[in-house]
């Protein structure tokens, strides 16, 4: 069962004592073969859990960092079925990373869920994102992946109150992301102190671990949320890496390895004082 | 199908769906604020006193009701059924945009939000969200696609004369469709305050449904209308249709009346045989995008298509989700016009009942002439006159190869 892949990863992050470093990067950006070395390099350079987005021509709850790099992705020709390859293609040097797609519902839709849901299993892909595809709407994708047994997270919110957080948890596994702030990615940076009472009513009403994400950027952020959260999420902050490769003519994947580095490793001592 | 329909339409259900159509499909931050909306509406539409003061507002201060009117040399130049303009040209602004925006701005009021934000595509959904704000005292924020900053330039000082902020949007080809997706990551961002007032009759439940009911004024005053001078109902109602708000606002208070046949006119653009047009029930197929499920132009990929017609306000890649089910279940008729045919139309009316029209209702006028034949004299055709055309003038002198 391809969930089990997640439930061992956040297993053995528990049993080592410390969050896990979830890193977002964009299908395609700035090419196949580029995304797909930064992909290789992931889990080398810290990366416990990697998301990887499927570009969307109306991203409408991102930032300019993933709004850009969906446009790079779009250029380079990676549309659903090309992210499929590409995920197939990291999974067949990496049995043990946790992969989840992130993006927006209507490419899945035009697919068609069955066969996605299917494709999707057979390229390794453990879990999915939909971030326009709230539970109320969430049926036939829910019914699609659980035959497929692929993971469907749902999103947390500041705007989910308790009641709301018992609708999300429902038909949700793997584990639940938090948006730590209202707004989109990659611009506002949550209230240090409000992030660790909502992740624990998250982790409360969900009975799974947490991951939290948006508005991260620095390894201090990280680390920060490293100490009251199973797992951070940064994306915006990585893509923006590719955009400032492709600016300079460097390497993609050598910036953007080298910032997953600082970012995990933050995370990776956060709680070490705690823990020895 | 169709005869057992019309008595049983209640759409949409407590899902907001319209058949397939419709529903929330929006970010989980915005689901509370949704279901927030969806109840402030209900408890609205329950209590007489908001209907009240809504009609003293659109009777003092919008101009309602707006006029019926023969069109009599039209009618003679095409030589078929009666064609009546419903007047929604007239309202205060110059459009019928304004109905929905006094019916909106007042429920912002009531839900005690403080900040008001809007797309616009030609801009008059624009102005008459800088109108009412202006009139009530509340911030605006106008979000409108930077191509047609350019192409609709007395729109946007319009809408700043009112003390309305307009952001150039940049993303994507600077339409209405990027205007929308900015005013929703707007929304996300300032959840606790911010009320976004859609202009059509699209987006997550309940702005459908809602804007379809603060815009069916016009259909109740045309039903009434024509049996106080005909003693019968019109035989057919044509419409523009980009998002499809003026459509569904005339044909919503028909569609129990099955004789009543009801038709909207998609922008062809260059040809509905060319990827430049703007016809998403007739070019496109359904998906899901905005915040709800309906037709779409789309790519084999499920990636949005941009639109493109000579009108700004129809030039959106979508349609709201009622008209895709009317389509679905044979209860409205779409058919198009193009770029060249609604200039030409524009034109005539301009000459022949001296009202220069918007070039949105102008696609209707450019399909009002055969189907005023195909119902025949005697027979009552109602075009729902929902622009004025003072706001289209550069564009169409351009494109006539004046010079101003």
């Amino acid at each position: 069962m391809t969930t089990a892949r997640i439930d061992a990863r956040f297993a053995a992050l528990k049993a080592e004592g410390r969050a896990g470093f979830v890193a977002y990067v964009m299908a395609g950006d700035p090419s196949r073969e580029e995304a797909l070395e930064i992909l290789r390099g992931l889990p080398a350079a810290g990366a416990d859990i990697i998301e990887l987005g499927f570009p969307f021509s109306d991203p409408m709850a991102e930032g300019p960092p993933i709004q850009r790099a969906a446009l790079r992705g779009l250029k380079a020709g990676l549309s659903l079925k090309g992210t499929l390859d590409l995920a197939a293609a990291f999974r067949s040097g990496d049995a043990d990373t946790p992969l989840i797609l992130m993006g927006y519902l209507n490419p899945i839709e035009s697919y068609g869920y069955e066969a996605f849901a299917r494709d999707a299993a057979a390229a390794g892909v453990d879990g999915m994102i939909v971030v326009d595809c709230p539970p109320e709407e969430a049926g036939v994708l829910t019914g699609a992946l659980d035959a497929a047994q692929v993971s469907l997270i749902r999103l947390a919110t500041p705007t989910s109150d308790d009641a709301r957080l018992k609708v999300i948890a429902q038909g949700t596994s793997g584990f639940v992301y938090y948006v730590s702030v209202a707004g989109v990615t990659g611009v506002k940076e949550a209230e240090a102190g409000s992030v660790a009472p909502a992740v624990e009513r998250v982790r409360r009403a969900a009975g799974l671990p947490v991951a939290v994400g948006f508005g991260v950027k620095t390894p201090d952020r990280a680390a920060e949320i490293a100490r009251v959260a199973e797992a951070v999420v940064a994306g915006s902050v990585l893509v923006d890496e590719v955009a400032a490769a492709l600016a300079e003519n460097a390497s993609p994947a050598g910036r953007v390895l080298a910032k997953v580095r600082a970012l995990a490793e933050a995370v990776r001592d956060a709680r070490t004082p705690e823990t020895v | 199908m169709n005869a057992s329909l019309p008595n049983a339409y209640a759409w949409p259900d407590a899902e907001g769906r319209f058949g397939p159509y419709g529903g929330r499909f929006v970010a989980e931050t915005l689901m509370p604020l949704i279901h927030e909306l969806d109840a402030a509406y209900e408890a609205a539409k329950a209590d007489p006193t908001f209907q009240a003061e809504l009609d003293g507002f659109l009777t003092d201060y919008v101009g309602r009701p707006s006029p019926m009117y023969l069109a009599s040399r039209l009618t003679e130049h095409h030589g078929g059924a009666d064609i009546w303009f419903k007047r929604d040209e007239l309202n205060h602004t110059g459009a019928h945009k304004v109905n929905n925006c006094m019916g909106q701005i007042l429920l912002a009021m009531r839900m005690g939000k403080t900040r008001i934000i809007a797309e616009t595509g030609a801009g008059q959904h624009g102005v008459a969200t800088a109108t009412v704000c202006a009139r009530f005292g509340l911030p605006c924020v106008v979000y409108m696609g930077a191509a047609d900053v350019e192409r609709q330039s007395p729109n946007v000082f319009r809408m700043k004369l009112l003390g309305a902020e307009v952001v150039p949007v940049t993303s994507g080809r600077g339409t209405l469709k990027d205007a929308m997706n900015e005013a929703m990551r707007d929304w996300v961002t300032n959840v606790a305050d911010t009320y976004y007032l859609i202009g059509t009759a699209a987006g997550p439940h309940p702005y459908p449904a809602m804007v379809r009911d603060f815009q069916s004024v016009i259909g109740r005053e045309v039903r009434a209308s024509m049996l106080a001078r005909r003693e019968k109902l019109p035989d057919a109602c044509v419409a523009a249709i980009g998002g499809g708000s003026n459509a569904i606002g005339l044909f919503h208070p028909f569609i129990a009346d099955a004789g009543v046949r009801l038709i909207g006119v998609e922008a062809a653009g260059r040809g509905l045989d060319t990827p430049d047009h703007a016809a998403s029930i007739q070019g496109g197929r359904p998906g899901v995008l905005h915040g709800n499920r309906t037709y779409l132009l789309q790519d084999a990929d499920g990636q949005i298509l941009e639109g493109h017609s000579i009108s700004a306000g129809l030039d959106y890649p979508g349609i709201g989700p009622e008209h895709a089910w009317l389509k679905d279940i044979g209860r409205a008729e779409y058919r198009a016009a193009t770029d060249e045919e609604a200039l030409e139309a524009f034109q005539l009316c301009a000459k022949l009942e001296g009202i220069i029209p918007a070039l949105e209702p102008s696609h209707a006028l450019a399909r009002v002439g055969e189907i005023a034949k195909e119902v025949g004299k005697g027979g009552d055709v109602v075009l729902n006159m929902c622009g004025r055309g003072d706001k289209d003038i550069f564009a169409v002198a351009k494109h006539l190869g004046v010079e101003l």
